[in-house]
């Protein structure tokens, strides 16, 4: 069979900004959690076995299973102690590996099938298919990518700076005023505002429903709609009015209805007789 | 009529003013039709060339005729630009290129590939970036996505085809082994950018 993948024995372990290095510098520092660092950067168990197979020179195509399956057990063992966070797919593959191991070691029956496949046959080319797709990506990620390696170009035309706005005639502002106003007067009447309250006011509209004379029930005075703010100062001008002399309250007998009347003080300034 | 040269400026006007590229069927509707597509397509070798010495250059992908800045000046721009492009993690590549080479791919495929689930944020991440989307589905239970990857994943990376693509590596072929061999045929000329839809990569697939 075609050894395609054959290992270079006196290669570097290492290589250190290009350079290869073939033994460990005595300075060497490695910090206390490299190994979970180092643990931490597998992809899965594919990736794990790859690199136990391509660490070890192991030929892939004739892989000693006892072998592969000690050293990735012994990995396992040390992620999980370490507390590293073990995909299921890890426990999975252990399992795996332990039942391709144990059927390579039980013997071949005499009649051996021709498509008895090497149980070694489907991992073998998972493991390959997976590193293929791994030296992709990395070919992928070498390719020029945009935004990272260059920018796509735009020249910044006026159109875009400016927001379009539809036009606007001058007779549109006008008809919208017109309608305001029309629609100003028509609420004035059913406006709900506070009033400005002015006793004043209050006694000058009470003595104008007096004109004339005629006594009015102390009632008609007031308006309850407008609220009780409204009534407070209606009845301070009546009080008003009354200590001024300018109208008259009378009662015919307690519990009676209060009458009032416009005074003669007033009745003179208004002209009436 | 315009003459050649001032049908070349309208050409330079509209991609540079372009926030996507430009196909030769979009460019000839600068002129009503009124130039050939052979003829704009000359007036933007010429142009390409005009460009030869700029940091800018003229390039030809998926979807048309874009400019763009040359990678050389990206190390400049950086210093003036806010944000930096984040680099993708080795899941997330991984994922890419099983879709860009073995589509159309479920999640699934992409799992039994890998050895490992795929994280939904990756497949979102790169739904996010406009590279691979979902195609059709399997007719399989639970009827699953099918992703393959978009022109745009062939525009970013300034690739005219899936052809394009790095050739694979060779898998050893001896015990009988399944795995496809990668071979990828080499480039076809441009003779029709930007107009096929999907252009799968010249790779037999695995039953």
């Amino acid at each position: 069979m075609a050894l395609e993948l054959v290992h270079n024995q006196s290669q570097p372990f290492a290589k250190v900004r290009g350079e290869p290095l073939h033994e460990l510098p005595a300075d060497l520092y490695i910090p206390p959690d490299a190994l979970e660092v180092f643990l931490d950067t597998f992809e899965g168990p594919l990736d794990l076995l790859l690199y136990l197979i391509r660490k070890a020179n192991i030929d892939v195509l004739d892989i000693p299973m006892a072998r592969l399956t000690e050293q990735y057990l012994q990995y396992v063992e040390v992620m999980r102690r370490k507390n590293l966070e073990l995909a299921a797919e890890y426990l999975v593959m252990a399992a795996m590996l332990m039942e391709i191991k144990s059927r390579l070691l039980l013997p071949r029956p005499k009649a051996a099938d021709d498509d008895e496949l090497d149980p070694r046959a489907e991992l073998v080319r998972r493991l390959l298919e997976y590193e293929q797709m791994k030296a992709a990506a990395q070919k992928l990620d070498r390719l020029p990518q945009r935004d990272r390696d260059f920018l796509s170009v735009e020249v910044w035309i006026e159109q875009s700076l400016v927001e379009r706005l539809p036009n606007v005639h001058v007779q549109d502002i006008e008809n919208a005023w017109r309608s305001l106003l029309a629609r100003a007067r028509l609420s004035r009447h059913h406006k709900v505002t506070r009033d400005e309250l002015s006793v004043r006011e209050h006694m000058a509209g009470i003595l104008r429903l007096l004109a004339g004379g005629a006594f009015r029930e102390f009632g008609e005075l007031f308006d309850p709609l407008r609220g009780v703010a409204v009534l407070v100062v209606n009845f301070l001008a009546v009080l008003e009015l009354a200590r001024e002399g300018l109208i008259e309250v009378t009662q015919s007998e307690p519990y009676a209805p209060i009458y009032v009347r416009i005074g003669v003080a007033a009745a003179d300034a208004q002209g009436t007789p | 009529m315009l003459s050649l040269p001032e049908a070349k400026m309208v050409l330079e006007t509209a991609l540079l003013s372009s926030q996507e590229p430009l196909a030769i069927g979009e460019l000839r509707k600068l002129f009503d039709q009124e130039l050939g597509a052979d003829t704009i397509r000359r007036l933007l070798d010429e142009l390409r060339e005009d460009w030869t010495e700029k940091g800018v250059e003229l390039v030809n992908l998926a979807s048309g005729w874009r400019f763009q800045t040359r990678p050389a000046f990206q190390p400049y721009l950086e210093r003036i630009s806010a944000d930096k492009a984040p680099r993708y993690s080795r899941a997330v590549l991984e994922t890419l290129a099983i879709v860009a080479y073995r589509q159309p791919v479920t999640r699934g495929d992409i799992e039994d590939i890998r050895g490992v689930t795929v994280s939904p944020n990756i497949i979102r991440a790169l739904e996010a970036r406009g590279w691979i989307d979902v195609v059709g589905h399997r007719d399989a239970p639970g009827r699953p996505a099918l992703y393959a990857t978009t022109k745009r994943f062939l525009d970013d990376l300034g690739l005219r085809s899936l052809q394009e693509l790095p050739p694979l590596e060779e898998i050893a072929k001896s015990l009988d082994l399944p795995a496809p061999s990668g071979e990828v045929a080499a480039a076809e000329p441009d003779g029709a950018s930007g107009d096929d839809e999907r252009t799968s990569p010249a790779i037999a697939s695995a039953a």
